[in-house]
């Protein structure tokens, strides 16, 4: 299996970039979130594998919120109602290691105390030899250019480079969805543009049901799906 | 288990406290089995009252106590508004921190052995200046008047609660004090009634802490303090360790008047501090501007440098006594030098340095692992820490060691464990779990949690994540709660003293023990030790870090998060 990444070009065979397949997508089940005043929003949705679907609207209306809704992190002062589904299971009171969903937050969150191969073997699931593993992480790294920078410090690396190597640490941990945090506000515009065509090239390739949330159209036109615009708190 | 950790907690910090207090109350009422005594009056509070000089010892107690704090606070309070983000500031921040971990007892020795009348000061001056030929027949240390103790006290709560501001300080907004200048307020009061107010708020239980310190200290007191009489604390001390056993009770009497007398200096404090409040506000409404403030700042820079030149001069000057062979008055330097104090004290040195070493690396490890599962414990149950709590932490050190630790070693004697090493290390983790708690609490909450998210949604569980990702990541401040937690240990002198019931001497016991008898190339070397083994610790707690994560930017000191 060959790299369909976009810049890919000193490509690397190997056990890189293995496509996991859910069945039936990631499905938001009559999903209500409330705090302890009042309801903050509700979905009903649905999202096929290697589909986007962008969540648009101003900050302060539980974007964010949902997303740690879906990942598992709800904070104690807020309710959840509804089932989330991944590939037909319910994973609604699953706790977040078994989920198996990946987030891109608006930082790359790179852990600073592992240098950039590292970060990306703790997100390998276990299993292997160490060679094994290794390979597979630099397999990973070359898809992006970045099989170089390897030993390197995140902490020295450029915004881009860094955004690369938060998306093949997500990858890399074989998530069943991936939902995306505003991941590339914080990029400079032309770099924003390659970061958003690689990641989105990667959803499709590897088919994994997306949740994006946004509040710049320009990621929405990219993603090509269905777009949701969240304002009084209702879908 | 995690969720036991806020009871166990509880235990350690109240239970030595109320139980200790409680025995000791019941004591002073004449009911102690394990003396043979079985009454209730009010006898052994009449006989200390009536011990000859006992109300100059108990002024003595109150008036240090809140002239300490109050000129320590002040001098921190103004330095701070005068000279914040200034270079001299920043020079000032880099000096006191090794200040901080000095013991109050090797303070004690230096200041010592710098202001006494053949002191280094007046060999400064001599004979040149003054003439001495021999030192001067003044009373400057142990003066009746306790000034050489109170001024003992300054230059250590100084850097205390200058580190206790600088912790409050991010919490506060720095555009105020701006926003007061240019309305025309000198710059030393525009910063104390915009941005004060809210920093006091949050230094307050230090404050009182230092308070209470201050009224009961007794190591300070035996080295620089009034002999006859001394202050109540030191004289409950001597009460507890008499060879007549009947004396317990009278000292259990007076750890309760020692009470009375520390609570007495906070309700006095609170008065002072509506005072202070009414007499603001009323400069405030007039509009006073109190523009110029160029002495008042020429004041707190010159006290505070003074402050702690006379600690890190003080440790010279035991340095150097502890090679001392022959020093005569007025010679600045010994006339010579010599090894032979250090070989003579060698073993004993090893064997108390090692005890000491053995029960603050106890203590502090002990605390720290429950300090990291209380935080853990807060982050997994997403609590949120309320007054209250504080309140709990500080109890440690808002009530007169000498108030209880009595009372525990009457109970450790009736559980046949006292003088044992783990007993000592348990009262120590009495006093050293707060501070620990209190430095590593800040830096492990404002730790970003998203990692934690992002490391979970990899697959990693909470477990596995506590301690691939937030712990060596915080590697730099839990390792700096440690070194403190470590030096709060070392110089334990009471707990030590009485819950090892003389069977358990440190290098703390052996310095303070040899204040009396002013062996001074003998105090020299005991009072450096205690100073070098909590500096050593510190230096490691530092350097650790920068090696494990030289290569990594954003962990380095400064780095980019």
């Amino acid at each position: 299996m060959s790299s369909s990444l976009k810049t890919n070009r000193d490509a690397q065979d190997g056990a890189g970039l293995v496509d996991v397949q859910g069945d039936a997508g990631l499905v938001l089940e009559q999903i209500e979130i409330s705090d302890a005043r009042a309801p903050l929003l509700s979905v009903n949705a649905k999202i096929p594998p290697g589909e986007v679907l962008t969540l648009m609207g101003p900050s302060g209306v539980g974007k964010s919120t949902l997303i740690s809704a879906i990942s598992g992190f709800l904070p104690r002062a807020f309710t959840c109602r509804g089932r989330i589904l991944l590939g037909g299971n319910d994973i609604t009171t699953l706790p977040p290691e078994q989920r198996r969903v990946g987030v891109l937050f608006q930082d790359t969150l790179l852990f600073p105390h592992f240098s950039v191969l590292e970060n990306v073997l703790y997100a390998l699931p276990p299993g292997g030899s160490m060679k094994q593993r290794c390979e597979e992480a630099l397999g990973l790294l070359a898809a992006v250019s970045l099989r170089n920078f390897a030993e390197r410090d995140p902490e020295t690396l450029s915004g881009g480079q860094k955004a690369r190597v938060a998306l093949v640490r997500v990858l890399a941990s074989r998530p069943r969805a991936l939902l995306l945090d505003e991941p590339f506000s914080k990029l400079d515009a032309d770099l924003r543009d390659s970061v958003r065509q690689l990641v989105f090239a990667e959803v499709r390739r590897r088919n994994l049901p997306t949740l994006l949330v946004t509040h710049d159209q320009g990621d929405a036109d990219i993603a090509e799906g269905p777009i949701l615009t969240l304002d009084s708190g209702k879908i | 288990m995690l969720r036991l950790i806020p009871i166990a907690v509880l235990l350690l910090l109240l239970a030595p406290i109320a139980v200790g207090t409680a025995i000791v109350l019941l004591a002073a009422l004449g009911w102690a089995p394990e003396f043979n005594a079985r009454t209730t009056n009010l006898e052994m509070f009449s006989a200390v009252l009536q011990a000859p000089g006992m109300w100059h010892s108990v002024w003595l107690s109150y008036w240090v106590g809140l002239i300490a704090a109050l000129v320590s606070l002040g001098i921190v309070i103004l330095f701070v508004a005068a000279f914040i983000d200034t270079r001299g500031f920043r020079l000032i921040s880099a000096a006191i921190k090794p200040v901080l971990a000095v013991p109050h007892a090797a303070a004690a020795f230096g200041l010592l052995f710098l202001i006494a009348p053949s002191g280094f000061l007046v060999r400064l001056v001599s004979p040149e200046l003054t003439g001495f030929m021999r030192p001067p027949d003044w009373l400057i240390v142990n003066d009746p008047g306790g000034h050489a103790m109170l001024a003992g006290l300054i230059i250590k709560e100084i850097p205390f609660l200058f580190f206790v501001t600088m912790a409050a300080l991010p919490q506060t907004d720095p555009r105020r004090a701006e926003i007061a200048t240019s309305l025309g307020f000198g710059h030393i009061w525009g910063w104390l009634i915009s941005v004060f107010p809210a920093i006091y708020f949050q230094i307050r239980l230090p404050v009182f802490a230092v308070i209470v310190f201050a009224t009961s200290t007794i190591d300070v007191a035996l080295v620089l303090g009034p002999v006859n009489p001394p202050p109540l604390a030191v004289r409950v001390l001597h009460w507890m360790n008499d060879p007549d056993v009947s004396l317990r009770l009278t000292a259990a009497a007076g750890a309760l008047v020692q009470l009375g007398v520390t609570l007495a200096a906070l309700l006095s404090w609170f008065a002072l501090e509506k005072l202070v409040a009414v007499l603001a506000r009323m400069a405030t409404l007039r509009g006073w501007r109190f523009q110029r403030d160029h002495l008042v700042a020429a004041f707190a820079g010159g006290a505070i440098s003074l402050s702690v030149g006379l600690v890190l001069l003080g440790i010279a000057l035991l340095l150097i006594w502890s090679f001392t062979g022959m020093w005569r008055f007025p010679n600045l330097l010994p006339d010579s030098w010599t090894v032979s104090s250090w070989n003579t004290q060698g073993a004993n040195i090893f064997e108390t340095g090692r005890r000491a070493f053995i029960i603050a690396l106890a203590a502090a490890s002990f605390s720290l692992v429950l300090v990291l599962a209380s935080l853990e414990n807060e982050y997994r149950g997403d609590i949120k820490i309320n007054d209250l709590t504080w309140w709990v932490i500080y109890v440690p050190l808002l009530v007169p060691q000498i108030a209880f630790i009595g009372g525990l070693s009457f109970l450790f004697l009736r559980l046949g464990i006292d003088g044992t090493l783990w007993a000592v290390v348990l009262v120590h983790m009495v006093f050293v779990y707060p501070y620990v708690y209190l430095t590593l609490a800040d830096p492990w909450n404002a730790f970003d949690t998203r990692f934690l998210a992002v490391a979970r949604t990899l697959g990693k569980s909470v477990n596995r994540v506590f301690w691939t990702i937030r712990l060596p990541m915080l590697l730099r401040p839990v390792l700096a709660s440690f070194a403190l937690g470590f030096a709060v240990s070392i110089a334990q002198y009471l707990p030590t003293l009485l819950i090892g019931a003389g069977r358990q001497p440190t290098i703390t016991t052996e310095a303070i023990a040899l204040a009396a008898g002013g062996n001074r190339r003998l105090i020299g070397i005991y009072a450096l030790m205690q100073t070098v083994m909590p500096f050593v610790i510190f230096a490691l707690a530092s350097l650790v870090p920068r090696f494990v994560w030289r290569n990594r930017r954003a962990l380095q000191v400064g780095g980019a998060r």
